[in-house]
C-alpha cells in the first residue's frame, strides 16, 4: 500500500465528516446571521478576514488543514505522545498565570500577536488523550480505589487551574470525563451519589431550610421505620443511617451556604438564582461587596437581562422562524453575546422550532455516533478517548444550550462547531478528528 | 476488555437522549406556545413614532389667518455622542458657563436621553439660531438642530381668544387616559383648548425599528403598519381683526374688557380684555421668562375679563329692568316720576346725577337720562308687583327674567372657563336677612349695583337680546370648521336659537330701543354719535370697592358702556368696560363709537383717528395696584423664605420693590438691621392681609 488519496480516507467514517460539515456550516451561516451589515457585499466580506464571519471561514480553513495533518498522522503516535500532550497541555496553563491578559473579567487568555489562545479551551483534547492513555494501561485495573483517583486527578488538574484562571464555565467541562470513567467502570453509586448531592443542593436552594430539614428528618423516620426488621437484626444500619441523615442536613445547613458564601464569586451566585428565579438571600449578598441593596438588584436585572433576552429572541422564533437576517432580537443587539455563548438564540429567531430541533437532532446524532464508534473499537484507548469526545460534546452543547433556553444558569462555554471564536473550533475539529483517526485504525490495538 | 461494562454505553446513551427531550420540551414550551415572548420581541425592536401633523389656523371673518404656523429650531444633543466638541465655544454661543453645560447633559443622561436625542435649548432665538447654523459644523458629533412647528400671530393681536399651546401637563394627560402623552402639545387656553381635537388634527404613527440602545434602524415592514397623519382642520371664525386690533389699542394702559357681538348669529367680533398681551409672547424662546412675569402680575394680564371679570352692571342695566317691568305691565311707556336728584322711597335714598324736573317723565326720557330714582321705583314695582302676592315671589320671578337676558349663568362661549356672573336668589337674601327683606333691601340692583355681579360677554349679549327684540345665539367665534362632516357636533350649540324674550312686544322694545337712541342723540353719551348711524346705546358709571390693607376702599367708578348699531338692523353689539375710570361716558363710550364705527364703516373717519391717540396713550391703571403687587410679592418671598430659609428670596423681592422704609430713594442699600426686621414685620402682616383677601375673594 502506498501513500495514496485512498490511505487517507480508508477506514475514515463518513457520517462524522458530514455531520462535522453540517454543524460547522450553520455555525457560519448564523454568525453571518448576526453581524452582517446591510449593504456589505456578501462575497467579497467573506473573503476579507474583517468581518467575524469570514474570521470563522478562516478559522475553519485551518482546521481543515489541522485535520488534514492528523488524517495523515499515524494513529500510534497519539498513544505515544498521550502523555506529551498533557503535560504540554498543563505547561500551556502553567504559561498563562504570568503571560495573561484580561479580556472581560476572565484571566485565561494568552495575547498572541493579533490572536488570542485559550489554553483552557486546548487542554480538553490533552486530557482526553491522557485518560485514554491512563486507562488504557495493560496493568490497569479500574475498579481499584486508586485508580479512579488518578483519574479523576488527570481530568480535575486542568478544573483547579481553569477556576484559578476565573473559567468556571470551562472547568466544569471537566466534570463531563466523569462519563468516560462510569463507561470504563466507576461505580455506578458514585453518580448516584453526585445527582443526589445535586437534587439535595437544588432543594436547598428552592425550600426554605427549616422545612428541608424537616422533610429530611421525616424522610430518615420514614426508612427507619420500614427497614425496622433490619435495624433491629443490625444496630449499625442505625447508625448508617443516622450519620446519612446528619450528612445531608449539614450540607442543607452549612455546607451550601458555605459554598455560596465562600467559594462562587457574586455574579455566579445571581446567575444560579437568576435562573431558579428566585431573588437572592440577603445573607449571600452580605459580604462580598457590602453595597446598598439599590445597586444589588441593579445587578440582578441585569444577570436576568441576557438569560429573558435569550428567551424572548427564541420563543419569538414561532415554528418557522423569522428568517435569516430578519431576527430583530439577534440583529439588533438585544441578546449580548450573541456570535459565540448565545448563538443559539440567532437559530431559534431566525429558524424557529425547525431550526433549533434540527441542530438538537444533529447534535444527538453526533454523539449516538460518537458512543456507536466507541464501541466498536478493539482499543481500550480509542475507545476512552472516543467517551471523552462525547462526553465534551455533550457537556457543551447541553450546558450551551439549556443556559440560552433558561434551563441553566449561565455558564460561558460554546456551542461546539457553532459559536463564534478560533480557539473553540480548532480545538473541537482536534478533538474530532483525532477520532476518526484512531477510529480509522480501529482494526489496531493501540496502547 | 472491551465489552466489558458495555452495557453501560446504553446509560450513556440515555442519558444523551433525556438531555435532548428535556431540551426539546423547553423550546416546545418558548416556540410554539409563548406567544408573549413574541410580543416582548415587537416591544424590544420596535418602536412607535408619533407623527404629529400641523396644526389647524383660525382665520378671521374676512378668510384672514390670524396665526401661522411657522417652524423653528431646537438644538438637540446625543450625549452619548458628544465627542471633541468645543463646549467653550458652544457655550459661548449659547451664552451659558461650562457648569450650565454639564448640568443640561447630565439632565438628559438622567431622562434616559443618553443615546437618544433631547433638546438641549428649545425654541431658539433667531440670533442664536444664526450663530448656531453656521457653527454648526464645528459641533456635528452629537448636537443636531431640529425643526419645531411654533404657533405665529401676524397681527399681533386676540390672544386671549386665541389661547396659547403648551406641553401637556400632567393632569392633561391623566384626564385624556393616555391620548396625550408627555412631550405632546395641546392647546392650554383659548379657542387652541376649546377646539383641540379639530385643531390638532389626527395624529400619525410611523413604526421603526431600533435595536438596544433605543437607536432608529429603520422602518418597520417597509412602512405597512405606518398610518398616515391628517393636518388639523382650519376654524372660520367671526373675528374681524381690524376690530380687533383697534379695541385692543384703545385698551392700551387700562384695565376693563369688551366684547362686541353680531346679534344676528351670535358671532364675536372682538373680544379684549386688558391688561393684555402679545400672542407671540408665549410661543418663542423667551415664552417661559413672559409667562413667569404674567403670572405674577396682579393686573392679570393671562385672565380673560372678558368672560372671568364681575362687575356690576351700573346704568347698562336699566334698560333690561325696563323691559322687565314693561312685560310684566307694571309700568306703561307713558309712566314717569318727579325726580330732584334722589330716591325716596327707601329709608335710605339714592341718588341720581340728574336734578332737573322733567328727566323722568316717561320711560323713554329716564333711559335717556339714565334716572337712577326712576329705575329703582320700577325695580320695586316689578318685584312687588301685586300679581305675585308677596315681594319674595316677584323677586323670583323678576330673576327669571334676569336669567332669561342671560345674566347669573354661564352662557356657554366656545372658550374654556367662563365665569356665571351672580343674580342671588331669594335663599341667598333669605339667609343673609333672615327672613326679613323686601324691595327696598336691594332696591340697588334695579340700577345695576349691590348684590348683582354680570360678565362682559353676558351684558353684550343681553344687548344682543335688546336689539334681536327678545332672541340670542350663544356668543361664539368659530363661524364653521374646514371640511366640516355631521360627526362635528361641536358647533351645534351655536346654531340654536334661543328665544328668551320673544313673548314681549316689538311696540316694547322700540320704546326702549328708543330711550336708548336718545341715550346717544340728546342723553348722556352724545359723544359716541356716528353720523348716518342710529345707535342705540346705554352709558353706566358703578361704584365699586376692593378690600386693600384690610379696609374696604371705594375705588373710582367703572366706567361702562353697552349699545347696538345700527338701530334698523342690528349688526354689532358691543359691552365695554374700563374698570376705575370714571364715568361711563368719558371713556367706555368713545371707545364703543370708535369700534362701531370702525366696524359698521369699515374705517374711521379722519378726524376720529387723533381720538384714537388719545384714548390708546390714556393711562386709566388703578392706582391701587401698585401696593397689591408689593403685597403679593412680599408676601409670595416671605413664603418660599419661609419653606426653604433662603433669604435670596427677599433679596430678590427687596431689589424688585422697595421696602416703604426706603420709598423716596428705590436704590438706598437695605444693608441695616432695623430696615431689614421692618421688611420682615411686612412681608408678616402682608401675608395675613393676602390670605384673608383671597379667603374674602372665593367667598363672593
Amino acid at each position: 500500500m502506498s501513500k495514496s488519496k485512498g490511505t487517507i480516507s480508508k477506514g475514515v467514517d463518513p457520517i462524522l465528516i458530514w455531520l462535522y460539515l453540517l454543524l460547522v456550516g450553520i455555525g457560519i451561516t448564523a454568525i453571518f446571521g448576526v453581524t452582517y451589515v446591510e449593504g456589505e457585499p456578501v462575497v467579497s466580506s467573506f473573503f476579507s478576514f474583517k468581518t467575524d464571519y469570514s474570521k470563522q471561514l478562516y478559522f475553519f480553513g485551518i482546521s481543515i488543514v489541522l485535520a488534514t495533518f492528523i488524517l495523515l498522522t499515524d494513529s500510534k503516535f497519539f498513544t505515544a505522545t498521550a502523555n506529551i500532550w498533557y503535560a504540554m497541555g498543563i505547561g500551556l496553563l502553567l504559561l498563562v498565570f504570568p503571560f495573561h491578559s484580561s479580556v472581560k473579567g476572565t484571566e485565561s487568555i494568552i495575547r498572541f500577536g493579533g490572536f488570542q489562545f485559550q489554553p483552557a479551551e486546548f487542554c480538553k483534547v490533552c486530557v482526553c488523550l491522557a485518560l485514554a492513555k491512563y486507562l488504557s494501561r495493560v496493568d490497569m485495573n479500574f475498579m481499584r480505589t486508586r485508580s479512579q483517583l488518578i483519574a479523576a486527578a488527570i481530568a480535575l488538574l486542568p478544573a483547579a487551574m481553569s477556576i484559578l484562571q476565573k473559567e468556571t464555565g470551562l472547568a466544569l467541562v471537566y466534570f463531563a470525563f466523569f462519563i468516560v470513567m462510569y463507561r470504563e467502570g466507576l461505580p455506578a453509586t458514585i453518580l448516584v451519589v453526585g445527582a443526589a448531592v445535586a437534587v439535595l443542593v437544588v432543594a436547598t436552594l428552592l425550600v426554605e431550610k427549616n422545612l428541608l430539614a424537616f422533610v429530611l428528618t421525616a424522610i430518615a423516620a420514614f426508612v427507619v421505620y420500614l427497614m425496622r426488621r433490619q435495624v433491629r437484626r443490625d444496630r449499625t444500619l442505625l447508625i448508617k443511617i443516622v450519620l446519612l441523615w446528619s450528612l445531608c442536613v449539614g450540607i442543607q445547613r452549612f455546607g451550601v451556604p458555605f459554598i455560596f458564601k465562600h467559594v462562587l464569586q457574586r455574579h455566579q451566585v445571581e446567575r444560579i438564582y437568576s435562573t431558579i428565579g428566585r431573588d437572592i438571600p440577603a445573607e449571600y449578598m452580605k459580604g462580598e461587596t457590602g453595597e446598598g441593596t439599590a445597586e444589588n438588584t441593579k445587578k440582578k436585572g441585569a444577570v436576568d437581562y441576557n438569560v429573558k433576552q435569550s428567551k424572548i429572541a427564541i420563543g419569538s422564533g414561532g415554528l418557522l422562524g423569522k428568517g435569516l437576517l430578519r431576527g430583530t432580537q439577534t440583529r439588533f443587539d438585544f441578546v449580548p453575546e450573541q456570535r459565540t455563548d448565545f448563538i443559539f438564540c440567532t437559530i431559534g429567531e431566525g429558524f424557529g422550532f425547525v431550526g433549533t430541533v434540527t441542530v438538537l437532532t444533529i447534535y444527538l446524532l453526533l454523539l449516538f455516533r460518537l458512543v456507536h464508534i466507541a464501541e466498536r473499537q478493539r482499543s481500550t484507548f480509542s475507545r476512552v478517548y472516543a467517551y471523552g469526545v462525547a462526553s465534551v460534546f455533550f457537556f457543551h452543547m447541553a450546558v450551551n444550550v439549556c443556559m440560552t433556553i433558561g434551563l441553566a444558569p449561565v455558564i460561558g462555554i460554546p456551542l461546539p462547531f457553532i459559536s463564534y471564536g478560533g480557539t473553540a473550533l480548532i480545538t473541537f475539529t482536534l478533538l474530532l478528528f483525532i477520532l476518526i483517526r484512531l477510529d480509522a485504525d480501529r482494526q489496531m490495538v493501540l496502547r | 476488555m472491551s465489552v466489558f461494562n458495555g452495557s453501560r454505553s446504553y446509560v450513556v446513551r440515555l442519558i444523551f437522549l433525556a438531555v435532548f427531550l428535556v431540551m426539546v420540551g423547553q423550546l416546545v414550551n418558548l416556540q410554539l406556545f409563548s406567544n408573549e415572548l413574541n410580543d416582548a420581541a415587537i416591544n424590544n425592536a420596535v418602536l412607535r413614532k408619533t407623527v404629529y401633523p400641523p396644526r389647524g389656523i383660525i382665520f378671521d371673518r374676512k378668510d384672514r389667518p390670524i396665526l401661522n404656523n411657522t417652524l423653528m429650531y431646537d438644538l438637540m444633543v446625543t450625549p452619548a455622542q458628544v465627542k471633541g466638541v468645543d463646549t467653550a465655544y458652544l457655550c459661548r454661543l449659547l451664552g451659558i458657563d461650562t457648569a450650565e453645560f454639564k448640568t443640561r447633559i447630565t439632565t438628559a443622561i438622567i431622562k434616559g436621553f443618553k443615546n437618544r436625542p433631547s433638546a438641549f435649548e428649545e425654541l431658539l432665538s433667531p440670533e442664536k439660531y444664526a450663530r448656531l447654523e453656521e457653527n454648526m459644523w464645528r459641533f456635528s458629533s452629537g448636537f443636531f438642530l431640529q425643526q419645531r412647528p411654533v404657533r405665529l400671530y401676524p397681527y399681533n393681536a386676540g390672544a386671549h381668544i386665541i389661547g396659547y399651546v403648551g406641553e401637556a401637563d400632567s393632569g392633561i394627560i391623566a384626564r385624556s387616559g393616555g391620548f396625550y402623552r408627555p412631550g405632546d402639545y395641546v392647546g392650554r387656553s383659548g379657542l387652541e383648548a376649546y377646539y383641540e381635537r379639530v385643531l390638532m388634527g389626527q395624529r400619525g404613527v410611523q413604526m421603526l425599528i431600533k435595536d438596544n440602545l433605543n437607536r432608529i434602524q429603520g422602518s418597520y415592514q417597509n412602512g405597512a403598519l405606518d398610518t398616515a397623519a391628517e393636518a388639523g382642520r382650519g376654524l372660520r371664525t367671526y373675528i374681524d381683526i381690524e376690530l380687533q386690533q383697534l379695541a385692543e389699542k384703545l385698551m392700551k394702559g387700562k384695565v376693563g374688557a369688551i366684547v362686541a357681538i353680531e346679534p344676528k348669529t351670535g358671532g364675536i367680533l372682538a373680544m379684549v380684555s386688558a391688561p393684555n398681551y402679545n400672542p407671540n409672547d408665549l410661543t418663542g424662546w423667551d415664552k417661559k421668562k413672559n409667562y413667569s412675569r404674567m403670572v405674577l402680575d396682579v393686573a392679570g394680564p393671562l385672565l380673560n375679563r372678558a368672560i372671568n371679570g364681575r362687575y356690576p352692571a351700573g346704568s347698562t342695566y336699566k334698560p333690561l329692568g325696563a323691559l322687565v317691568a314693561l312685560d310684566e305691565g307694571v309700568i306703561t311707556p307713558a309712566f314717569g316720576i318727579g325726580c330732584s336728584g334722589r330716591y325716596y322711597g327707601c329709608r335710605r335714598p339714592v341718588g341720581c346725577t340728574e336734578k332737573w324736573s322733567g328727566h323722568s317723565g316717561n320711560l323713554r326720557q329716564a333711559i335717556a337720562y339714565s334716572c337712577n330714582s326712576y329705575f329703582s321705583h320700577v325695580y320695586r314695582l316689578s318685584v312687588d308687583n301685586p300679581k305675585y302676592g308677596s315681594t319674595k315671589t316677584g323677586y323670583a320671578k323678576w330673576r327669571e327674567y334676569q336669567s332669561a337676558f342671560g345674566l347669573g349663568h354661564k352662557l356657554g362661549v366656545d372658550l374654556p372657563s367662563e365665569n356665571p356672573g351672580l343674580i342671588p336668589d331669594t335663599a341667598w337674601y333669605n339667609k343673609t336677612y333672615k327672613g326679613y327683606w323686601n324691595s327696598c333691601t336691594n332696591v340697588s340692583l334695579g340700577i345695576g349695583q349691590g348684590e348683582m355681579t354680570v360678565t362682559p360677554i353676558q351684558m353684550a349679549n343681553a344687548m344682543c337680546i335688546i336689539a334681536n327684540k327678545g332672541y340670542y345665539y350663544v356668543p361664539h367665534f368659530v363661524k364653521k370648521i374646514d371640511n366640516e362632516t355631521k360627526a362635528d357636533t361641536i358647533l351645534a350649540p351655536f346654531r340654536a336659537r334661543h328665544e328668551v324674550l320673544t313673548q314681549i312686544s316689538d311696540e316694547m322694545y322700540e320704546i326702549v330701543h328708543s330711550g336708548m337712541q336718545d341715550v346717544v342723540e340728546i342723553g348722556t353719551a352724545r359723544g359716541a354719535k356716528i353720523p348716518g348711524i342710529n345707535i342705540c346705546a346705554k352709558t353706566g358709571t358703578a361704584e365699586n370697592f376692593r378690600i386693600i390693607d384690610r379696609r374696604r376702599i371705594q375705588l373710582k367708578d367703572n366706567s361702562l358702556f353697552a349699545c347696538f348699531a345700527p338701530r334698523e338692523n342690528p349688526k354689532i353689539a358691543i359691552a365695554v368696560i374700563v374698570e376705575n375710570a370714571g364715568f361711563g361716558s368719558t371713556w367706555a363710550a368713545p371707545i364703543a363709537s370708535l369700534m362701531m364705527e370702525q366696524f359698521l364703516t369699515d374705517s374711521l373717519r379722519a378726524e376720529r383717528k387723533p381720538e384714537v391717540e388719545r384714548i390708546a396713550a390714556a393711562n386709566l391703571m388703578p392706582s391701587y395696584l401698585p401696593r397689591l403687587q408689593f403685597l403679593a410679592d412680599s408676601t409670595r418671598a416671605e413664603f418660599y423664605y419661609g419653606l426653604t430659609k433662603d433669604t435670596s428670596y427677599i433679596r430678590k423681592f427687596r431689589r424688585r420693590s422697595q421696602l416703604p422704609g426706603a420709598a423716596n430713594d428705590p436704590n438706598a442699600p437695605a444693608d441695616s438691621t432695623e430696615r431689614v426686621n421692618n421688611g420682615m414685620a411686612i412681608l408678616d402682616s402682608a401675608q395675613r392681609q393676602l390670605r384673608k383677601q383671597n379667603q374674602r375673594r372665593s367667598h363672593r
